[in-house]
Formats: C-alpha cells, sequence, structure tokens
C-alpha cells in the first residue's frame, strides 16, 4: 500500500493499532471531511451518539405514521387519500432505511423496537399530540416534515457514510410531502370559512410542538428560557458537531425553520399562534417567543395519555403480528434447510463500504 | 326532432352501451375502492414495517384504478360525475363492489386470502380488458394488470409462508380461506349487463375466467399445504347493492369529511 497524501479509508492504522493511533486517524478523517464506514474504528461515544440519534429518528418515522394513518379511511378526495398513503408508506420506508443504517453499527433492529415498546429508548414527542381533524395532516405535513426538512438537510453530510446516505433518500422524499402539506392547507384556506377555520384550529396546536419539539432543546442562551439547560444543551451539541454528525446548532435550525414559515402562513392567510413574532430587522430574523422548556418537557413526559397511545398502538400491531413473524421465520429456515435459496432478493448482500460514493 | 334530454330517457328506459360499460366499470371501481379503504385499516398496525409498506403500496394502486374507473364511468353515463361524487356522494345501496372487497380484514390470514382471490380474479380479468377494443379502457388493463401481478406475487408469497410456517399459521390461513370462500363465486357472476356487452366483445365476462382462477388459486393453496375450501353457501348480493352490515360503517368512514363540509373543496 502506497503512503496517501490525503487522509482517505482504507489507509488508516492496522487494527489492532493503539488507540491514540486510531483515534488521530479518525480526527483526520473528519477533519478532511470524508465519511466514516461501518468498518472504520469509531470512538465509543461516536457510535453510541449515533446509534441513539439514528435509532431515534427511525423511532419517529414509524411513530409519526400513526396521527396521520388514522386518516388515510377519512381523507375527502380521492387524491387526497392517494397523497397521504403515498406518504405513510414513504415513512415506513424512511423507518427501514434509518433501522438498516443503525444496524450497520453492530445493533439490531428488533432489539431497537422492543427499546421503543418498553420505553428505553424514544420517538419524537411532536408526535404525543393528537390529530384530531383532517386539517391535522396538513398542518404535520407542512410544519412538522417541514421542520425535519430543515433539521435534516444537514444531515445528508453527516460524518457516519449510511447515515448520511439514507438522509439523502429521506430528505428527497420529506421535501415533498412539505409541498403536498402547504397545498393541502392552501385547498383548505381557499375552501369554505368552516374548511379555513378547521385549517386555522390545526395550525394552533402543530405549530408549538414543530418549533419546540423537532429541533429539541434550546442549545444557546439566546434561544432558551434557562440558562442551565442552554449550556447542557450546548455542550452536546458541541460534542455532535465536533464529531460531524451534527452541522449547527438546534437553535439556529429552529430560527431557519421560523423563518420559512412566516411567509409561508401570510401567504396561506394563517396566523401562527405566537404573538411575539416580528421581523427584526437589526438581526434580519424573525423574533419569536423562546420556547419554556421546562414546562413543556414536563407536559410531555412519557406517562401522559398520547405518549401511552402511541406506544401501545405500535406494542400491539407487534404483539398482534407475532405469529405472522414466526411463521416467516420458520419458513425461512424450512427453506434454508432445504436448499440454496433461489430466486432474486433471496440473498440480498449488506451494503458495503464500495457502495458509499 | 330528438332533442338530447329526449335521447337520455330513450337510452335509459333501454340501457346504452355506454350505460351498459358504465355500470360495469363502476362495479370494478368499487372493488378496487373498497379493498383499498380495507386495506388503508393495516395501515400502522401491520406485523412488520415491510408490510406496512406493501400493504400501503396495494392500496395506492387500488384507489389509483378506482379514480380511472371512476371517471371513465362518469363519462359514459351521461352524467359527468367525478370520482369524488361516485367515492363520496353515493349511499351504501349505490356501491356495486362484491360483498368478497368489503369482508373485514380480520386477522392477517383473512386479509391473504381476500388478497389471495381477489388479485388472481383482478389479474385474469385486467389482462383480458388489455384486449378490450376501446383504447383508453385496453390501456387501463394492461397498466392495471401489471400492478395487479406484484399484489398476486405477494398474497402468493404469504399464502406459502404462512401455510408452511408453524402449525397455527397453517391453522390460522386455512381459517381464513374457510372464511372468505364463499364470498368469491360472487366474483364471477354474470347479469343482463355483463350478457350484453360480453356479446359486443366491449368488455370480458368474468364467468369464462373461473376455471382458470380455480386452478391457479388451487395451485397457490395446494403448494401451501393447504386445502382449498368447498363452501356450502355462497354469498352474493354486492353487484345488486345488498351488502353486509358492516359495509354501513365503511362508507360511513370513508365519507365522513367529505360530507361534514358541504361545499368544500379539496
Amino acid at each position: 500500500m502506497t503512503a496517501p497524501t490525503a487522509v482517505t479509508h482504507g489507509t488508516g492504522p492496522a487494527p489492532g493499532a493503539a488507540e491514540d493511533e486510531l483515534l488521530a486517524h479518525f480526527d483526520a478523517l473528519i477533519a478532511e471531511g470524508e465519511t466514516i464506514e461501518p468498518r472504520d474504528w469509531m470512538p465509543d461515544g461516536y457510535r453510541r451518539m449515533l446509534t441513539r440519534q439514528i435509532a431515534q429518528h427511525a423511532h419517529s418515522e414509524i411513530i409519526g405514521m400513526q396521527p396521520e394513518g388514522a386518516w388515510l379511511t377519512r381523507a375527502p378526495s380521492l387524491h387526497r387519500k392517494s397523497v397521504l398513503i403515498a406518504k405513510v408508506q414513504d415513512e415506513a420506508g424512511h423507518g427501514l432505511y434509518l433501522y438498516s443504517a443503525a444496524e450497520t453499527l453492530g445493533v439490531d433492529r428488533a432489539d431497537l423496537l422492543d427499546a421503543l415498546h418498553h420505553g428505553r429508548q424514544r420517538a419524537s414527542a411532536t408526535f404525543n399530540h393528537p390529530a384530531l381533524t383532517w386539517a391535522d395532516t396538513g398542518a404535520i405535513a407542512w410544519l412538522t416534515d417541514g421542520a425535519a426538512v430543515i433539521n435534516q438537510a444537514p444531515l445528508c453530510r453527516t460524518s457516519y457514510g449510511p447515515y448520511a446516505r439514507a438522509m439523502r433518500r429521506v430528505c428527497q422524499e420529506e421535501a415533498f410531502h412539505v409541498r403536498q402539506g402547504y397545498d393541502l392547507m392552501r385547498a383548505l384556506c381557499e375552501g369554505t370559512p368552516e374548511q379555513k377555520a378547521m385549517a386555522q384550529d390545526a395550525v394552533d396546536r402543530w405549530w408549538l410542538p414543530a418549533v419546540a419539539l423537532m429541533f429539541g432543546p434550546p442549545d444557546t442562551e439566546a434561544g432558551g428560557s434557562d440558562a442551565r439547560t442552554a449550556a447542557l444543551g450546548a455542550a452536546v451539541s458541541r460534542r455532535a458537531m465536533a464529531w460531524g454528525i451534527k452541522r449547527h446548532t438546534n437553535d439556529e435550525l429552529r430560527q431557519r425553520f421560523v423563518d420559512s414559515c412566516v411567509p409561508q402562513a401570510e401567504r396561506l392567510g394563517l396566523t401562527l399562534p405566537d404573538p411575539a413574532i416580528r421581523w427584526n430587522e437589526e438581526r434580519g430574523h424573525y423574533d419569536f417567543t423562546p420556547i419554556d422548556w421546562d414546562t413543556y418537557r414536563t407536559a410531555l413526559g412519557e406517562e401522559t395519555h398520547w405518549a401511552r397511545r402511541r406506544i401501545d398502538h405500535r406494542r400491539a400491531a407487534h404483539e398482534d403480528g407475532a405469529w405472522v413473524r414466526e411463521a416467516a421465520a420458520a419458513y425461512a429456515a424450512r427453506e434454508e434447510a432445504a436448499g440454496p435459496p433461489a430466486g432474486p432478493g433471496a440473498d440480498v448482500p449488506r451494503q458495503t463500504q464500495e457502495e458509499r460514493a | 326532432m330528438t332533442t338530447t334530454s329526449e335521447t337520455r330517457t330513450d337510452t335509459s328506459a333501454v340501457p346504452s352501451a355506454d350505460a351498459d360499460l358504465a355500470t360495469y366499470l363502476l362495479r370494478l371501481g368499487d372493488d378496487a375502492l373498497v379493498l383499498g379503504q380495507r386495506l388503508c385499516g393495516w395501515i400502522t398496525r401491520a406485523p412488520l414495517i415491510e408490510e406496512d409498506l406493501a400493504l400501503s403500496n396495494i392500496a395506492l394502486d387500488l384507489v389509483g384504478h378506482a379514480r380511472t374507473l371512476f371517471t371513465l364511468a362518469g363519462r359514459l353515463d351521461g352524467t359527468g360525475r367525478t370520482e369524488d361524487d361516485f367515492a363520496f356522494t353515493r349511499r351504501e345501496r349505490e356501491f356495486t363492489n362484491a360483498l368478497l372487497t368489503e369482508l373485514p380484514n380480520g386477522d392477517f390470514a383473512v386479509t391473504v386470502a381476500r388478497q389471495l382471490a381477489h388479485t388472481h380474479y383482478a389479474s385474469l380479468l385486467y389482462e383480458a380488458l388489455a384486449g378490450c377494443p376501446d383504447p383508453e379502457l385496453a390501456a387501463f388493463g394492461a397498466r392495471a394488470a401489471k400492478e395487479v401481478a406484484f399484489h398476486r406475487l405477494h398474497a402468493d408469497r404469504w399464502v406459502r409462508q404462512l401455510g408452511l410456517g408453524t402449525p397455527e399459521s397453517a391453522r390460522r390461513m386455512q381459517r381464513g380461506l374457510e372464511r372468505v370462500w364463499p364470498y368469491t363465486a360472487e366474483l364471477f357472476d354474470e347479469d343482463d349487463v355483463v350478457r350484453r356487452l360480453a356479446a359486443t366483445g366491449t368488455v370480458p365476462s368474468p364467468a369464462p375466467l373461473r376455471p382458470e382462477w380455480e386452478r391457479r388459486v388451487t395451485e397457490v393453496v395446494t403448494g401451501a399445504g393447504l386445502t382449498v375450501p368447498t363452501p356450502s353457501w355462497q354469498a352474493r348480493g354486492g353487484r345488486s347493492g345488498l351488502h353486509t352490515e358492516e359495509f354501513t360503517d365503511l362508507v360511513g368512514e370513508l365519507q365522513s369529511v367529505h360530507r361534514q363540509f358541504p361545499g368544500g373543496t379539496w
């Protein structure tokens, strides 16, 4: 192997090298903007942080199917029904990409789901709100998915290769969902007064969850009401940014989201439920009420009606389907014993480093 | 002189070929919409995330079929009704889907059995429709046949996995087949509308497709170590608007938002 002029993959210290040498190579890869791949050495903290983040993200996709999924049978036009089915289907797909990305870190999807079902891991608390009307499906797509796109776009360049690649596909589809959500809200706003009232009511209920919960706790003092929480958040964000997992602070992304939503709401003729929203010439951003994180977090603990409902729904589906999964596993074992697998897709290779381009 | 309205009155007394075709397409559209609606009930409740994905994919195709068929029917029957008029403003008794498609989901095996019966039927029918003289209808048949071919593979694969999986899954799969089989005969029924259309070669009659359907489903079922049921009774009525009691809930749910906002645009 010839000595590389720049730090790249497969050129690092041999396996079994001293940890400081491995760490130096890892840091150099990050500094060069190279991705870290599953077979690369990585610090335990990096692996843990990523596993937690990707799993939480995957869980959020799966739990996030519920509020909208509940309206599939009631969509008021066949066009909207098709759009909503496709969206919920995309979310299931995102969950699958992300669980696969997490599996490259040495965890198992079944264990991650078990952790979700038993409260050891969580989905975004955004979805611990009920979708009470048809307009909620529009507000969720416009605001929640809109927040997700802003939050997740930088993750397309996150340092862990499988996560970054999964996110590129996720973001493309999410951007489409936001447009569909906006379009759904626009139709309601241009409809009867009753339809418009339904749209406003949904925005009143989904604005704060999107602003507060899709971006995580305040991690700068400017964005938080509590200096200690902000300091704690800042420490976590600094670590994540040093590792190239995150690219921006939570509050930076939150501001970007507010800045994008205000003119959209104005075009729709909807009022965002925050009287403090106004353009700040000096900052070049919209001001808004800082999130009172402590109060909000208390109200959204796991011991709330909707948090329980989401997990119970998910767990019931999993438990009711156990016999189906057992049958599929028994069938697969039987086929394997009978001989080499036949047909396309019977032996799908795991993603390899070579696919990272 | 014959005015347009007189012509319409005349054709409704003795159904025109267009009116017959509209009736026929509405039946297929109702089959697709109602089955799609049922499958929507699985999404977020499936045994595997892969199945949330697969069943939503199938539901999406079915809603797409219904939209095309309703639009064609509205043009042919002279009323100019839209796809949404058909889906959201008709009453229960005006739906003409086969009873099979409205059967409640039951456990996963019941749904798989219902899919098996319907996809093999739809697959044969759409393939035949692809050869019909109307170019628009033929194009629809060709596209739908391609999509339904995947639904069929999905059903076939699950019948096999459940039939040959565990004793419990085999028992449930057999029970699922027993549950839905009395509702399969109606799919192949012929009435005057179908007979008139088939006589002119406008569309295929489903009746002659039955032997091939029997052969195909028997191959799948017996290949999975299961038995094709031989029900002592056959349910009928959907094609003439006589539905199951559960159907009222299905239609009520389907139309609830649309009906809550009279004059709404979506």
